[in-house]
């Protein structure tokens, strides 16, 4: 629902590193979405897309990766994979667990010209 | 050319978010988050929570809402400081819309500061305003399978209130079962079972509450 303000975040980011860089032309960016986090990846490329339409971003591709859930316990060190958000411990059944990956919300690279 | 940026795409709220917080430290302000489905119980477990404690502690509120005014003027009811934010259509409150705020309302003025979120279950959960903590409202008919379904939420809380327990005889739905679902997604959540309209629980949710507010003699 608030993917709109997703994509203009990270478009903020994208202008920001072109300026940085002295670049003009965007080709694509990629970005990494955690399993945990509250976005719909095809939402954030259909509010993304409608954002660069017409602007100098236009034609710029999204490419997303989703991030798988990933966890550690921290009473036994075990590390797993999440899975239906059940955040206890295959291993020990102990619930201290902390969030290795699957949380990201993040811009990772971008192809310029 | 390939540029490497690794950057978190909402780095501009969390700065925002952690210029909020610092400031709350440096006047000892508890700050808290508070979230739900619309309808769960919000306003009515603020309007419940000053009357409780407004003699030992001094509350402000920031209201939340798409449109109108309905929630500021409630809490205004009961004397505290209240400023409403009208998001004109965002899912959520950021950062900045805080921020935006301080000019109407005297923090100095307060000990515990609640942001009272937009109603819904998902956004809200993915942006820092600049809280201590972030507590939830689940009420007993939204149903046992919201954790599983909306994780990011009971993710990021620490304190569960589960409302309207008054209900619960006239439904499907056990208490101990919202509980359990809860805890799966974090056993680390604080639960209270509480009903605004009878009082039921609210006397241990106040008395756990006092106790986090900064500087509290408890």
């Amino acid at each position: 629902m608030h993917e709109m303000s997703i994509a203009q975040s990270l478009i903020d980011i994208i202008r920001d590193e072109m300026a940085k860089h002295h670049v003009s032309v965007l080709r694509s960016v990629k970005v990494k979405i955690g399993k945990l986090s509250a976005i719909v990846p095809d939402s954030l490329s259909f509010c993304f897309d409608i954002m660069v339409q017409g602007s100098d971003l236009d034609g710029a591709r999204l490419l997303i990766e989703v991030v798988p859930l990933e966890g550690r316990c921290k009473d036994c060190g075990h590390a797993f994979e999440v899975k239906e958000y059940v955040f206890v411990c295959p291993s020990c059944g102990g619930g201290n667990i902390e969030t290795l990956r699957g949380q990201d919300l993040s811009i990772v690279e971008m192809e310029v010209e | 050319m390939k540029v490497t940026v690794v950057k978190n795409i909402l780095e501009a709220n969390e700065r925002i978010a952690a210029e909020n917080r610092k400031l709350f430290d440096q006047k000892g302000l508890t700050v808290i988050n508070l979230m739900s489905s619309p309808g769960a119980g919000k306003t009515s477990l603020l309007e419940r929570t000053i009357e409780i404690l407004r003699e030992e502690v001094r509350i402000g509120v920031i209201e939340g809402d798409i449109q109108s005014s309905k929630d500021a003027d409630r809490i205004a009811k009961k004397n505290v400081p209240v400023v409403q934010i009208n998001t004109d259509g965002a899912c959520h409150l950021d950062g900045n819309m805080i921020r935006a705020t301080f000019d109407d309302i005297n923090l100095d003025e307060l000990d515990l500061l609640v942001v009272e979120n937009v109603g819904n279950l998902v956004c809200p959960a993915e942006f820092k305003v600049g809280e201590d903590f972030k507590a939830m409202i689940l009420s007993v008919t939204e149903g046992e399978d919201k954790p599983a379904k909306y994780p990011l939420m009971f993710r990021e809380s620490s304190v569960l209130l589960i409302n309207k327990v008054d209900l619960l005889p006239y439904l499907d739905i056990k208490l101990e079962s919202i509980r359990e679902e809860a805890l799966k997604v974090n056993p680390n959540l604080i639960i209270f079972a509480v009903s605004c309209k009878t009082g039921d629980g609210m006397r241990e949710w106040c008395s756990w509450l006092k106790d986090q507010v900064k500087g509290s003699a408890s």
